[in-house]
């Protein structure tokens, strides 16, 4: 029951477009401008800063397409830093057992989806805290990882950039964009797939009605669990791959709890990208610009304590999403296990 | 069974709860074009009852025939495919989709993978001008007004081609012109051939539009009669098993010193309209003062920032003399001012929390309730809880169940009876009695005369005519967020208050 009364003024659609894009345009006007500054002044460390943004940018922006498929759902997932671990984790040992890549990051996105299927389990099925099951996640993952590690594991390399014809030589952003490997240009699609289920398709729509009020979507026989299980497990899928990123196209090994947090900066670059996956990508690449200048700061020599320098990324996200970045709203359901009765 | 063209029959529905046997045994028929009410007090279990039609709830025992024929009903999309279209008592809508959106939702019309909005948008105008619904299919749900809500919910089900509607208590939340509205389109649609299940608390409603009328009370059918053989005495009888008084008994009122005032105060809301605009009024001990307007006049900021809720622009409340701080609901606990709030679920309960913590609210931190050490008396909450329950004849298991299991009118009673029993200086009852069967109405509005008798300042705002009528000694009447005029009511008309509603001057009625 709602009372609601007289209907607000209606933003022009300009207006709302400058509402809700504004702050997007103007950062990145900016970091256009500074980076064809940079250009002017030298060439190949800038394309060297546009290359790491990239590859800085790619599992964040996949932790977030996890987490903003299964929150738009209403299950908070908070695990995502495991099931990327995880997944970095089988799709590394399934490169070394058998030497070929795509079975590797098949297998890897089949960890992830696995870890999925877990945290649905525990929060859509028996309904548990999902704080709890996210961290249960992360636990085990760790725990697992760790355990089965050995050190000393070769593989026969790791996934090589693929440049497509002319476009690499575009330049500035040819190298960054047109000069990748493959998961990073699955990114790119998968970045646009999302957005487009989401927000232009009929499992998108129910998503969202999930995720803001179940029951109404249940009235229409909407199969609120099953909704939630695929998200989930696809989510984990998502970020499973972000693993396989880490290991079998970034760095080509496996360490010890290699994720090292990016799962859980993930979760930032999905709420300050508000829930979508194009802001979220915004936001991932925005932070891996910060991150890759502040690389080249290190190499510079300012004399400032590189401790400070490598805060750089953290302190601008973190002036952005509270400064700049109006109130993001989050799913109405978020969080709350749907009771039938 | 006669050879009766019967839209919909249910036989021996049983349904429990856990501690409740909400369905006992339930027949009902509901024949092809026939508006059949349903009527029963609060938790006599009609929601529950359409809601296993429709397939929310899976029933314990009991069977469905459409046209006739043995159907299984195992989700609502099963109850869709029937043409069952059902629109609840507390709406469900996705408040942030566009009413496109919330009406393709678990139907999309698509094109490829693709959504086609403007397909659906098509078909919606040509629905809503084929029923006379009006509807912008463009308009975010969440601002629009109530009633277009709810034309929202009838249209969803009619885009799914219902042929059996059934209307959960949808004139609560209405004003009495939007509820006329609603009946012209309720017979409209009978002549189409729709069957439709009407629950509402409103006897003259039944009277007004129904067909037949089927009478529940604890569960089970206790009757069916109908409009013409019958008249409120009689239904308000049958569906409480006594007799109800439908008018207010209330000796004159001896008004005292003036306890609550409210001087030049002004009001803008979040999107900077002024909904208030310098309005004055005062209420004495010992007199009713009844607050008459259409819904969306400005009279739930008036009460919200009497009750603390919010910010004035300008202006003064004060209580007993003193001037009152805005939004600070506890201060206005603590001086003996009750709110009974116009929207249960968002400013009057904590759905999650059993009724013993509702019933402690705001009080909880004070004894008896808050023991030495912080500690809560735990016995003292339920003492009050099984007091309260008693006394306003809540319907419940019993006082540690979720406030959310409870039926709408039960929830009500928790909230009232929560401010009824606190010392009171002043009382603030918005919507006292929405939702309420005429029997607690009757008791409630026992209350609020026994509370003025005893001196306590009262403030009723009601979208009922009647009840504004029948409970207020004297009437201000809202319009575009001022006080047309303060009249005592005595003497005053139905016809008259409507005219002042509806924007005539006093001038041009007296
Ligand atoms: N989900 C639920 N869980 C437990 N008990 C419930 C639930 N829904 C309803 N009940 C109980 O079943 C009984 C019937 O409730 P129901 O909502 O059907 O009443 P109603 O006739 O619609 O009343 P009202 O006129 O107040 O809306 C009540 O005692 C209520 O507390
Ligand atoms: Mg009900």
């Amino acid at each position: 029951m709602q009372t609601t009364n007289t209907l607000p003024a209606p933003l022009s659609p300009s207006q709302q477009f400058l509402k809700q894009w504004g702050v997007t345009i103007f950062i990145a006007i900016a970091v256009i401008g500074i980076t064809i500054w940079q250009y002017i002044l030298n060439a190949q460390v800038t394309e060297a800063v546009l290359a790491s943004t990239i590859r800085q940018s790619t599992p964040l922006v996949l932790g977030a397409l996890c987490g903003l498929l299964c929150e738009r759902s209403a299950v908070i997932n908070i695990g995502i830093e495991g099931q990327m671990l995880l997944g970095a984790f089988v799709g590394f040992l399934v490169n070394v057992w058998t030497g070929n890549l795509l079975i590797a990051v098949i297998a890897a996105i089949l960890a992830g989806a696995l870890m999925g299927l877990l945290l649905a389990y525990m929060s859509v099925t028996l309904k548990m805290d999902q704080i709890i099951g996210g961290t249960v996640i992360n636990i085990l993952a760790l725990g697992l990882t760790g355990y089965f590690y050995q050190v000393g594991l070769t593989t026969d390399g790791k996934m090589l950039p693929i440049p497509l014809g002319p476009l690499a030589d575009i330049p500035i952003i040819g190298p960054a964009f047109f000069n990748n490997p493959p998961i990073t240009y699955a990114t790119f699609i998968l970045v646009i797939a999302v957005h487009y289920v989401l927000f232009y398709t009929k499992w998108g729509l129910r998503t969202r009605a999930v995720g803001e009020h179940p029951r109404a979507a249940d009235t229409l026989g909407v199969n609120v669990f099953k909704v939630r299980y695929v998200n989930v497990i696809v989510g984990g899928a998502i970020a499973g791959l972000a693993g396989a990123f880490l290991t079998l196209e970034a760095v080509g090994s496996f360490e010890r709890a290699m994720t090292n947090g990016r799962g859980f900066v993930a979760l930032a670059v999905m709420l300050f990208g508000k829930y979508t996956p194009l802001g979220a990508w915004g936001a991932a690449l925005l932070f891996g610009f910060a991150n890759a200048m502040q690389t080249q700061l290190q190499f510079a020599d300012i004399k400032i304590a590189h401790q400070f320098i490598g805060m750089l990324p953290y302190v601008l996200t973190i002036v952005i999403l509270s400064g700049f970045v109006g109130r993001t709203r989050v799913p109405a359901a978020d969080g709350v296990p749907y009771e039938k009765e | 069974m006669t050879e009766e063209n019967l839209a919909l029959e249910i036989r021996n529905v049983t349904k429990r709860f856990p501690g409740v046997l909400a369905n006992d045994n339930v027949s009902f028929s509901l024949r092809k074009g026939e508006i059949h009410a349903l009527l029963g007090e609060n938790g006599a279990g009609k929601s529950t009852l359409m809601n296993v039609v429709y397939g929310l709830y899976a029933q314990d025992e009991g069977e469905f025939f459409i046209d006739n024929k043995l159907v299984e009903i195992n989700g609502p999309s099963d109850a869709i495919n029937y043409g069952i279209g059902m629109v609840h008592q507390h709406f469900m809508l996705v408040p942030v989709f566009s009413v496109t959106e919330n009406m393709i939702l678990g139907s999309e019309v698509t094109k490829g993978t693709s959504l086609d909005l403007n397909r659906a948008r098509k078909e919606i105008l040509k629905i809503s001008e084929a029923y006379g619904l009006e509807v912008d299919p463009d308009a975010i749900v969440e601002d629009l007004p109530v009633g277009v809500q709810q034309r929202v919910e009838i249209l969803k089900a009619l885009y799914r081609k219902a042929n059996i509607l059934v209307l959960d208590e949808p004139t609560a939340v209405l004003t009495p012109q939007e509820a006329e509205d609603l009946f012209v389109v309720m017979r409209q649609l009978t002549e189409q051939g729709v069957s439709i299940i009407f629950i509402t608390h409103k006897l003259k409603e039944i009277l007004n539009v129904a067909d037949r009328v089927t009478v529940m009370r604890r569960g089970k059918v206790v009757g069916h009669t109908s409009p013409k053989e019958t008249d409120q005495q009689g239904l308000a009888t049958m569906m409480v098993g006594r007799d109800v008084l439908l008018e207010v008994e209330k000796s004159p009122a001896k008004p005292e010193d003036v306890v609550l005032e409210v001087e030049h105060l002004k009001i803008t809301d979040e999107r900077d309209v002024e909904v208030v605009k310098d309005i004055s009024f005062e209420v004495r001990a010992g007199e009713i003062l009844g607050i008459a307007g259409i819904q969306g006049n400005g009279q739930t900021e008036l009460v919200e920032a009497m009750t603390g809720l919010r910010d004035a622009t300008s202006g003064k409340v004060y209580l007993s003399g003193e001037t009152i701080p805005f939004e600070n609901p506890r201060y206005l606990v603590e001086h003996g001012v009750g709110h009974v709030p116009e929207d249960r679920h968002k400013h009057g309960l904590v759905l999650p929390y059993d009724l013993a913590d509702n019933m402690v609210l705001n009080t909880y931190y004070q004894k008896p309730y808050a023991g030495q050490m912080l500690v809560r008396d735990e016995q003292a909450v339920l003492k009050n809880a099984l007091g309260l329950i008693e006394r306003f004849d809540v319907r419940a298991p019993g006082p540690d169940v979720a406030a959310s299991t409870l039926s709408g009118g039960n929830q009500q009673k928790v909230i009232v009876g929560r401010e009824f029993s606190r010392p009171l200086k002043v009382l603030i009852a918005n919507q006292p009695t929405r939702g309420l069967d005429v029997g607690s109405i009757e008791y409630i509005h026992k209350e609020i005369v026994k509370m003025r008798d005893e001196g306590i300042g009262v403030v009723v705002i009601s979208a009922e005519l009647d009840e504004i009528l029948s409970l207020s000694d004297r009437i201000a009447i809202m319009f575009r967020g001022e006080i047309v005029t303060i009249v005592e009511a005595k003497g005053t008309t139905r016809e008259q208050l409507g005219l002042w509603m509806a924007g005539a001057t006093p001038e041009a009625v007296v």
